[in-house]
């Protein structure tokens, strides 16, 4: 355990920073440091502690150092460890699929609304399938929103219509031809098994046998949602963590806004 | 000797409104019942099983009522008659109409007293079973003893049986006193309850009566092992709420959430039904010494810890009146709260701690379910660790009776075995460290604290008020909790309430009730 805060050795890696081969920073430019922790199936002991350091050279750690480790219950170690991560990325070739609109505040996404679509846009959403959380559809829709960002039913130019959890996707799509919606918000939070990109790639599906798919903005959001992820099951939109209901809001204003006047 | 300076008038004032709003909600349900009572009924009476195409025989013996129009009779009215005239067991009568080679609503109908005479047996064979089970629970208390409250509380949430033995086994030896298996989701809204072991579940177990047995079998072992009774925690709540009672009453759990409020909130569950299913799922557990948590923190997880928190001391105290009319006694009320306060609010802990302090104050005697903070916890498990840190504060100053520990990597997955270690390490430092903390520190007079606690008294009384005028249906319709508004003839499971006919049948509730 030692090596660590006080370590003497010598650093003879290249101080200066090139964006197209970028590594962890601890305290020094380039020295790749990472922290991790992790529980192996095997009792506590030096073998388990070899076996770590092993695994994380296997992972491209050099100098692996197991700071701390503890077994869990008979048979289970864990442990936190260091260690300096030997391969890089290149930044600039980086391309990352977004979102696209502005954000705007609340009251200019409602006065764009008004002078550029003229009525309210209609957004029905719901936590589909099985998933039993409110908490992501209640914070874009609802009318108080989260942390300070206030919910779709507070706009003025919107009309929401909340349909809370556990919505068959049918009667998702029932309740979206029967408000004449413009948009569908879909929040997924349960993702163990996939089970989020079932149901979102069922809803798309069903969308498109009813010939519904091109009529309506179709967004999805959830902590384990990306914009990517959105796109790559047949999405507009995905907003993923620490996006608020203003991202919604305004993408949802600018996204109809380019689909009826241009 | 109140630390905050409560007008306990104000609270038996709060009191005796809530017992107002309860027995209003009792009037109505002691006139109805529903098919997951009826099915129940059948449980207790030892019919379990699958038929061929794997419907679970009490629903097999239940819907061949309900389609015959009958359900407002009862099913031990039918069972009794179909007793009588062909002289098998509940468990043959099942087997034999689910093969169709018996129509219970054919057989000739027996006067009350001998369809009463026929089942005493069975009824009184159940009772003993759940009265030596509730025993062994007891002589383990007595013997190996338990661990000091908070009890620390885990969930397992495998999907897979066998899985959440070993993840459980591992966190009882860790120091968990509570072992929570939490369902698969979607399981509240299945109107059946699914039969045997299972291996499969998305974000959760399937419970079912063998998964309970597995469990409860596993537990007892490395409670002996350890040298402190592990309690066993499920889910009675949803569409089969009584149904999991029984299972769980057989099968000796020691803690169930059982909360019609958060059903009706939070599934969309019918009012009527869930409130009438409440009832008797409340007696049997109250009978099995089965402590039930109630589902109050949820609420903070949709409305605003600050403004709303009143709502979930109105809540606790409706539910601790529902609790005492299905003979619930004090120490088996696990009556929820959180912490759940936006972390970013200046004296944020000082509110956090008045409500906790508070709540024990106004329920003394009640093993309160404090659970940790949700709706704040970002992906950032460092900062998460801390705010679970003061949540374990706050649990061992105001004496809270079951700690739910919070996880720093809640809102990113279902807890690894380390998270587990991580949280319960966590919590025995700071209940080790602070043990003492609640006597020795009174709050300043007219402070904060004691303010706020006032404060949060007062708008209960208010809002209780208004509820005993409009009645709690009503309040429901009208959002007063969590922001939600559901319709009373609206939700999942409505067609499932009947009213109660002439003929009606259950001779449990008053068994139970008076032991």
């Amino acid at each position: 355990m030692s090596g660590g805060l006080y370590s003497t050795e010598k650093n003879d890696f290249d101080r200066t920073l090139d964006l197209k081969r970028i590594k962890p920073y601890g305290d020094t430019m380039n020295d790749g440091k990472t922290q991790l922790s992790f529980t192996l199936p095997v009792p506590a002991g030096e073998e388990a502690i070899e076996a770590a350091k092993q695994l994380m050279r296997e992972m491209g750690f050099e100098n692996p150092q197991v700071v701390y480790s503890k077994e869990l219950t008979s048979g289970f170690t864990f442990f936190n460890c260091y260690g300096s991560c030997t391969r890089a990325v290149d930044f600039t070739a980086i391309r990352v699929p977004k979102v696209t609109s502005t954000r705007w505040e609340m009251r200019e996404t409602d006065d764009f609304i008004r002078e550029r679509i003229g009525r309210p846009i209609v957004v029905v959403g719901a936590s589909t399938g099985t998933d039993a959380h409110t908490v992501g559809i209640d914070a874009i829709m609802n009318m108080k929103g989260f942390a300070g960002h206030h919910g779709l039913e507070r706009y003025e130019m919107f009309e929401t219509y909340n349909l809370g959890s556990q919505v068959p996707n049918e009667e998702f799509i029932a309740r979206a031809i029967e408000t004449r919606a413009d948009a569908l918000l879909v929040s997924q939070t349960v993702t163990q098994k996939e089970a989020h990109v079932k149901n979102l790639t069922e809803l798309v599906e069903m969308l498109e046998a009813e010939n519904l798919r091109d009529k309506v903005i179709l967004a999805c959001g959830g902590p384990r949602i990306s914009h990517e992820l959105a796109k790559e099951l047949g999405y507009d939109a995905g907003f993923g963590m620490n996006t608020y209901a203003d991202d919604v809001a305004s993408f949802l204003a600018q996204e109809l806004d380019r689909r009826i006047n241009t | 000797m109140s630390k905050l300076g409560l007008d306990f008038e104000k609270v038996k004032r709060a009191r005796q409104v809530a017992r107002k709003i309860a027995g209003e909600v009792q009037e109505f349900v002691d006139r109805y019942s529903t098919v997951a009572v009826e099915r129940t009924l059948c449980r207790l009476l030892g019919i379990d099983g699958i038929d061929e195409s794997g419907v679970p025989l009490p629903n097999v013996l239940v819907e061949s009522i309900r389609e015959r129009g009958l359900l407002r009779e009862g099913i031990l009215f039918f069972l009794g008659n179909a007793m009588i005239e062909t002289s098998l067991s509940p468990a043959d009568i099942a087997a034999r109409v689910a093969r169709g080679e018996l129509d219970l609503t054919r057989s000739p109908v027996q006067p009350a007293d001998k369809i009463a005479a026929i089942l005493a047996p069975r009824v009184e064979e159940c009772i003993e079973r759940i009265r030596a089970r509730r025993e062994k629970r007891e002589r383990y208390l007595q013997t190996i003893g338990e661990g000091a409250k908070p009890y620390l509380y885990v969930i397992v949430a495998t999907g897979n049986i066998h899985e959440d033995v070993i993840q459980a086994r591992a966190a009882a030896r860790q120091g968990a006193d509570i072992i929570a298996v939490i369902r698969t989701t979607g399981q509240s809204l299945l109107d059946y309850v699914p039969y045997g072991a299972t291996t499969e579940g998305f974000g959760g177990t399937f419970a079912t009566q063998e998964n309970f047995r597995i469990m409860r079998e596993a537990l007892d072992e490395v409670s002996e092992e350890i040298g402190r009774y592990i309690r066993l925690c499920n889910y009675c709540s949803g569409l089969c709420m009584p149904e999991i009672a029984a299972m769980g009453a057989l099968e000796g759990l020691d803690v169930m959430l059982n909360d019609a409020l958060y059903g009706i909130l939070f599934r969309d569950i019918n009012m009527q039904r869930t409130l009438v299913d409440q009832f008797m799922s409340r007696v049997i557990n109250g009978f099995a010494g089965v402590i039930i948590n109630t589902g109050e923190d949820n609420y903070l997880t949709t409305a605003d810890a600050v403004e709303q928190a009143h709502t979930v001391l109105a809540s606790d105290l409706i539910n601790e009146q529902l609790a005492l009319l299905a003979g619930l006694p004090e120490e088996q009320m696990g009556l929820g709260h959180a912490f759940e306060i936006d972390p970013g609010r200046e004296n944020g802990f000082l509110l956090e701690l008045a409500q906790a302090q508070m709540t024990r104050e106004i329920f003394p005697r009640a093993p309160l379910k404090y659970m940790p903070p949700t709706k704040f916890m970002t992906g950032n498990i460092f900062r998460g660790h801390i705010q679970d840190a003061l949540f374990n504060l706050v649990g061992i100053w105001t004496s809270q009776g079951i700690q739910l520990l919070g996880m720093p990597t809640e809102a990113i997955h279902t807890p690894f075995m380390s998270d587990r270690y991580l949280s319960i390490e966590n919590a025995r430092y700071i209940f080790n460290t602070l043990k003492n903390i609640g006597d020795e520190v009174e709050y300043k007079p007219g402070g904060i604290i004691q303010r706020r606690a006032r404060e949060v008294l007062d708008n209960a009384t208010s809002l209780l008020e208004n509820i005993e005028r409009e009645g709690l249906f009503a309040a429901l319709e009208k959002g007063i909790f969590a922001d939600v508004k559901r319709p009373r003839n609206g939700g999942k499971g409505l067609a499932g309430v009947t009213e109660k006919g002439a003929r009606y049948y259950n001779p449990f509730i008053q068994r139970m009730l008076h032991v």
